[in-house]
């Protein structure tokens, strides 16, 4: 219990002075996730829509597989992205290894079967419910994915930040990947890996304490910008 | 406005799911102008019959003609279903939705969106979310929706069925001014009351096949089938 | 939003100076604290930036192998010898000691603090099967310890022995949990802040010193290498300079590490 207390005393006080390390790693930890977030949801979200609405062969095994690609082992692909990065790789000329860039690369794959399952799932629903309307009214194909999108928005949006809440807490791919270099590729959970690992456990705690309000705040503020935007209820 | 796309013609056509025949074959000719009503019992094909005349239905045999090519046909036809398709967006939005996806711009077809709201009594209730509306008032705005864009044919399925007597009326009121400015409309309906209303011919479906084709005066008057005179005369029919 | 985007994606474009070098170290050196003094001196004094990856000496052997750093700085002969015999490295320059240690429960039931010997410790522990953690990840301080217990020549097969396969503030966090015996690197035993029941029981043993070498990365088998910076900090970490620091650095008034680097021939 003291040490709970320590490390919530450790995480206020490094939040209230603003401690620079803290302030660089948060940063770090959002640009990387929010990009991998926004590249992810890219991919995912128009995947999403068009497998929902395509009838095609492999559509069963597809979405079959995308589900289990959802419980894809983070350090496995981790380590498989250190193999392609590395400089002894396929894709060592880039340089892109304990690099943010590798760590967004990593985040990607972690994400996009996540946001896209979740976005496949809610516009299937949106799907059965506007099907007889939207063929009705002739419209194209690509007519059809923007509709969904646009209609199902929020519940993409609640896709979008399902794959933030798994990408923001990750620590075994980009621990291999970022290497977890001070003032390069250290991040909030790699940081506290290595806190606890020297055995500091109030400084670990405290950074952790940071990361659940970064992750609450990240969700908070989503909400509230698509509340903004609409009064309705969806 | 170029030929009109009617008469409409359907021959021999099929409609087949799970090995089961819903419909036919049915032999239908819908002339350029008039209020069909589609009446029959529950499972009698009444709904099969007005999707396959609309495209929604593939047809396992025969086929549906139009005057003009199948591809242009949809554009200027509409469909209203039992069940209003509510967009999640707002009453504006749901009524501009076909004319901007059809190129009107953006603010001819607001404008439109609100003379039409203002004419189905929903004009304060432009930026309310669509599905929060009551049924009668989804039901008003999927008719609006679909005779914004002033149709050749409109298909009605059962658009009443769930509504009460005000609504019915204000319904009934709109259908009448859309059949006066030219729209062809055909509608099924269990209502006898309303089909006697509004009807100018009558196709009378059971088991997936028309029994009986007349003119409301004539199907009203002197029912040719002993099925549509028990339907008449307010007995069971299966 | 999408200016929030903009700013998001333009911060990620990684900035790659020519100053930066990669520098494969073992977890035990990052732990003493050490590289905190270093670091800011060899940036001040050279104007290198170097970037730490902290792992297992085998896993920095394999990261020199690939060519994803540009040197290395580890602590464990045989897989140095290996190293350089298959010319993945330019040459070894040893650097400076520091020494292991055995923690264990002040208790003590072993009695190690009476041996007379590490190998002669590590029999006590064998013969009352006391609970000993081991890092089990092939590391530095891995690899000491097997070759101690081939010397000791004991059986070390049973519930007791526990390899956790984790750096060493992860084993010793095990250690802490399970009042085990461990073999740790003095450097990290006095910087680790979970202590709970253990201690300092045996050291001093001459086999216990732990040398820590710096082996350049072989450029001619990676273009890319740094091979003039990883000279430059060679230099520098030989130099008079890195002495001072080094052998001035301790905790709780205690010297961790002996610099022991030869002047150029």
């Amino acid at each position: 219990m003291g040490e709970i207390w320590e490390g919530l005393m450790a995480g206020l006080w490094l939040v209230v002075t603003l401690d620079p390390d803290l302030v660089e790693i948060t940063l770090r930890s959002l640009q990387v996730t929010l990009t991998a977030v926004v590249i992810g949801s890219a991919i995912a979200l128009p995947f999403g829509a068009w497998l929902a609405i395509r009838r095609f062969r492999h559509r069963r095994a597809t979405i079959a597989l995308l589900n289990a690609l959802m419980g894809l082992p983070p350090v496995v692909v981790g380590l498989i992205v250190y193999l392609l990065l590395s400089r002894s790789g396929p894709f060592g000329v880039l340089g892109l290894l304990f690099t943010p860039t590798a760590m967004i690369i990593a985040q990607v794959i972690i994400i996009t079967p996540l946001i896209a399952s979740i976005a496949h799932q809610s516009i299937r629903d949106i799907w059965s419910e506007y099907h007889d309307l939207l063929i009705s009214l002739s419209t194209t194909k690509r007519q059809r994915i923007a509709t969904l999108i646009w209609d199902g928005r929020r519940a993409l949006m609640t896709a979008s930040l399902a794959g933030f809440g798994r990408a923001i807490g990750e620590v075994g791919a980009i621990m291999i990947v970022g290497g977890n270099i001070d003032h390069a590729t250290r991040v909030l959970t790699t940081a506290i890996a290595l806190e606890t690992g020297k055995g500091d456990f109030a400084l670990a705690l405290g950074l952790g304490f940071v990361l659940i309000g970064l992750a609450i705040a990240v969700n908070v503020a989503t909400h509230m910008i698509g509340r903004t935007e609409s009064d309705g209820k969806w | 406005m170029v030929t009109s796309i009617l008469p409409l013609k359907m021959s021999g056509a099929v409609v087949k799911r799970r090995g089961k025949t819903l419909l036919g074959p049915v032999d239908l000719t819908v002339s350029q102008t008039g209020f069909t009503i589609v009446m029959g019992p529950n499972g009698a094909g009444k709904t099969t019959l007005l999707r396959a005349l609309h495209g929604l239905e593939r047809l396992s045999g025969g086929q549906v003609q139009w005057q003009i090519p199948l591809r242009d046909t949809l554009q200027r036809q509409a469909f209203v279903f039992q069940t209003p398709i509510m967009m999640r967006r707002s009453v504006r939005d749901n009524l501009a939705y076909p004319l901007i996806l059809h190129g009107t711009p953006k603010a001819a077809a607001y404008a439109l969106a609100a003379d039409w709201a203002g004419r189905i009594g929903l004009g304060r209730a432009l930026d309310q979310q669509a599905p929060q509306l009551s049924g009668g008032e989804k039901q008003k705005l999927a008719l609006a929706r679909a005779l914004m864009r002033s149709p050749d044919i409109l298909f009605l399925d059962e658009p009443c069925a769930n509504l009460d007597g005000r609504a019915i009326r204000e319904i009934e009121a709109i259908l009448k001014s859309a059949q006066a400015g030219g729209t062809r409309i055909l509608m099924a309906t269990h209502d006898i009351g309303q089909a006697r209303r509004l009807a100018s011919d009558v196709v009378f479906l059971m088991h997936g096949k028309i029994i009986e084709m007349a003119a409301a005066d004539a199907f009203f008057g002197a029912p040719k089938t002993p099925q549509a005179a028990a339907l008449l005369n307010g007995d069971i029919v299966e | 939003m999408t200016r929030i985007l903009a700013l998001v994606l333009g911060l990620t474009g990684t900035i790659a100076s020519a100053e930066d070098l990669k520098l494969a170290v073992t977890t035990s050196f990052h732990n003493s604290g050490l590289s905190e003094i270093l670091l800011p001196a060899i940036a001040e004094d050279t104007g290198i930036t170097v970037q730490l990856l902290v792992v297992g000496t085998g896993q920095a052997i394999r990261l020199g192998e690939a060519g994803d750093v540009d040197a290395i700085l580890v602590h464990s002969r045989p897989a140095e010898d290996a190293f350089l015999a298959d010319g993945y490295g330019t040459h070894r320059r040893e650097i400076m000691y520091n020494d292991f240690v055995f923690i264990g429960p002040v208790a003590d039931p072993a009695a190690i603090a009476d041996a007379d010997t590490a190998a002669d410790a590590l029999a006590r522990i064998a013969q009352t099967e006391a609970v000993f953690v081991s890092r089990g990840d092939d590391s530095g301080t891995h690899k000491k310890e097997l070759s101690l217990w081939d010397a000791a020549d004991v059986s070390r097969g049973g519930d007791w022995y526990r390899p956790v396969g984790a750096g060493m503030g992860a084993a010793l966090n095990t250690a802490a949990g399970m009042n085990a015996y461990i073999l740790a690197d003095r450097a990290s035993w006095l910087n680790f802040g979970n202590k709970a029941d253990l201690g300092l029981l045996f050291a001093g043993d001459p086999v216990l010193f732990n040398q820590y070498a710096y082996i350049p990365v072989n450029p001619e088998l990676h273009g890319h290498i740094k091979a003039d910076l990883a000279v430059k900090l060679e230099d520098w970490l030989t130099s008079p300079r890195a002495a001072e620091l080094i052998n001035s650095y301790t905790i709780n008034g205690e010297t961790l590490f002996t610099f022991n680097a030869q002047p150029a021939s």
